[in-house]
């Protein structure tokens, strides 16, 4: 928890001071008419420094032996983690109802060890109603593949 | 009074479009409740795009009840599995659960449910009698007050939020740094985009809701390990009646529970430590405090009534003042602006009907929810049955379509991954998420506020605190952000030990 605690105060200084920086940039202070754009993220970014710099200190006195994650159970995270960023990358080149359905068929057959039948039906169907859902009854498009261009949408 | 506006709230609220809108908003709301992973700010936001077509009426009305039908849901995962859905129903589980194990299951849930009904329907009365003389009140308020308003609002979090302040502010910070990104519409000026085209339009909040809770939470469910290991629930209508029959005779549990509600629940994040006072009040007061925890029904009843009546009240200085109380009147606030309403005190004058059907949809909303989840309990507890291996990639495909609906953007689905991520470590880490999307949301008001604010005293900051109203205000939220400080030194002072840290609201 300590190295976390530690590697996630470092994160957010850095993020104020990229803040500060680009504050400064466009100018903190008194413009024409008001404050200028950078007035407000600023002192903002000012203050997250400062109050990242306490946590900073208080986690590094502490002796916190616990670690962030438990041994074993990095796996199940990973296992949702993982497939789940391949969905969303896959999204791009197959389109959104494609990639639902192997999404689900994959995840269901690998982890769930459901049989096929079970796979094919509940994968299919969960893009079929999405696709009617958002496409044809709401009208909001989702990013489609060739499949779709194939179909005439 | 307010009593005519009422009447034409109803004839709203009653239109057969808005009572199916309700029944709907409830279902899927109790399913979106039930559901790890999928909570009430969630439900909200991944059904938001789908209002944008919509009446501001009828979609507000959706989007209470399902926020109404997400806080019956958690009642049920808390009874029949031992895992609460939300944070605030932690302490139903104490006896809720013991009871359901007895096969006491559907006295449990009858009694949570109808406490549940209670608590509402006693903050949505006050919502009626108070929102109209605070709009009132409120419609003199300049930029200066809104300021301190906000300025309240998340001095509360530091200073009454319960687990880390320091951490508490950054998540304020970071939550107003992001909303800040983007172009500032005030003087045409890019911040922080560091020449990224797709950081021109900032970070939308309900992308980062569905992340933070909706990815986040799945990965933190998986890495507990899921068990659905419930007890079963049989609801028969002689259970119901003969449950309906005892519960008069806590009615002080009630009462005190009721209160206790509404006062933590209209600042924010008050309904987890609501639930906990409360429950800890009736232990106190009852006559035999060592049945509490085995399955004492007085157990059940006070922390349910406790935390829908901070539900209901955390609505009340969203409708009145702009300002949420809770992640999913942010969320809601949102959809506001998204409809083309200005929130805030304008609203009882300018949208009569708009505010007066919301708050009648809040009576029609309950009534429908409690009759719903007494009839169809079971069928909601058999969604908790469903193998995870089908839910865990459902809930992700589905909040990934909600990201994507919002603004139609690849890009968007990507930073819902990052922010489950984000939501996922900062749950670890002790830094709250609630505070996070509220001041995301509220980022640009505040700004805008501040900014009005300085323009009018020519960039003095003593014009926080020479208007009265403001300066008292501020003086409390001042308070409340010092209230970490003084506390354990108060404590060293009077000899008192330092308590373990309550649980948090997320």
């Amino acid at each position: 928890m300590r190295a976390a605690d530690l590697t996630t105060a470092a994160v957010l200084i850095a993020g104020g001071l990229l803040v500060i920086s680009d504050s400064l940039r466009i100018g903190v202070g008194w413009g024409t008419d008001g404050p200028k754009s950078g007035f407000f993220p600023f002192w903002l970014g000012v203050i997250m420094v400062g109050a990242c710099l306490v946590i900073a200190a208080k986690a590094y006195r502490r002796a916190d032996r616990k670690p962030f994650v438990r041994r074993g159970a990095i796996a199940p995270v990973l296992k949702v983690l993982l497939p789940a960023t391949a969905f969303v990358l896959s999204i791009h080149w197959i389109g959104l109802y494609v990639a639902t359905t192997v999404y689900m068929g994959f995840y269901m057959r690998w982890i769930g060890r459901h049989s096929w039948a079970l796979v094919v039906v509940v994968s299919v169907t969960a893009s079929v109603v999405t696709f009617y859902v958002f496409e044809i009854w709401f009208l909001l498009p989702m990013p489609k593949g060739p499949l779709e261009t194939y179909l005439g949408y | 009074m307010g009593f005519e506006n009422l009447l034409v709230g109803f004839e709203v609220a009653l239109q057969p479009n808005n009572l199916l809108l309700a029944v709907i908003g409830v279902a899927l709301g109790t399913i979106v409740g039930v559901l790890p992973g999928l909570g009430g700010a969630n439900g909200v936001a991944i059904l938001l795009p789908l209002t944008f077509s919509m009446q501001p009426t009828s979609a507000i009305i959706l989007l209470t009840s399902l926020y109404w039908g997400a806080l019956f849901g958690g009642a049920i995962t808390s009874i029949l599995f031992n895992i609460p859905g939300e944070p605030w129903s932690v302490a139903t589980t104490f006896d809720g659960f013991p009871m359901a194990r007895n096969g006491r299951g559907g006295q449990a849930l009858t009694a949570a449910f109808t406490s549940s009904f209670v608590g509402a329907l006693f903050s949505v009365v006050l919502i009626t009698l108070f929102a109209p003389l605070l709009a009132e009140v409120a419609l003199k308020f300049g930029p200066p007050e809104f300021f301190a308003i906000q300025l309240l609002t998340f001095s509360s979090f530091v200073g009454l939020g319960g687990g880390s302040p320091i951490k508490s502010l950054v998540s304020i910070l970071i939550g107003f740094v992001m909303a800040g990104v983007g172009l500032d519409i005030v003087t045409g000026t890019l911040r922080m985009t560091f020449g990224f085209t797709d950081l021109m339009k900032g970070f939308d909040f309900i992308v980062a809701v569905i992340g933070l809770f909706g990815i986040g939470e799945i990965l933190l469910t998986m890495e507990e390990g899921l068990a659905f290991k419930g007890a079963s629930a049989k609801m028969k209508p002689r259970v119901v009646w003969d449950t309906w029959r005892i519960l008069p005779r806590y009615w002080r549990t009630f009462v005190r529970s009721c209160f206790i509600g509404f006062w933590m629940g209209f600042k924010p994040g008050g309904a987890t430590p609501a639930s906990f006072m409360s429950y800890s009040f009736a232990k106190r007061f009852s006559k035999h405090p060592e049945s509490f925890g085995q399955g004492d029904i007085e157990g059940v009843v006070a922390p349910e009534t406790a935390a829908h009546a901070a539900g209901g009240a955390s609505l009340l200085p969203m409708i009145t003042l702009g300002i949420p109380g809770s992640p999913t009147a942010a969320v809601m606030l949102g959809g506001l602006i998204i409809w083309g309403l200005q929130p805030g005190p304008m609203l009882f004058k300018e949208k009569p009907e708009f505010v007066w059907g919301l708050i009648a949809s809040m009576y029609t909303g309950n009534v429908i929810g409690v009759i719903m989840v007494l009839a169809f309990v079971p069928l909601f507890a058999a969604i908790l049955r469903v193998p995870f291996a089908i839910l865990t990639p459902l809930i992700v495909s589905v909040c990934a379509v909600g990201a994507y609906s919002v603004n139609s953007r690849m890009i968007d689905i990507w930073y819902m991954l990052i922010f489950g991520v984000i939501g996922y470590a900062f749950k670890k880490l002790d830094y709250p998420l609630a505070p996070l999307v509220l001041a995301l949301v509220l980022g640009d008001l505040a700004e805008n506020a501040l900014r009005q604010s300085l323009i009018m005293s020519q960039g003095s900051l003593l014009i926080f605190l020479e208007r009265p109203i403001s300066g008292a205000i501020n003086a409390v939220a001042l308070f409340f952000f010092a209230l970490p400080v003084i506390t354990p030194w108060w404590r060293r002072l009077r000899g008192v030990p330092v308590p373990a840290a309550s649980p948090r609201e997320t």
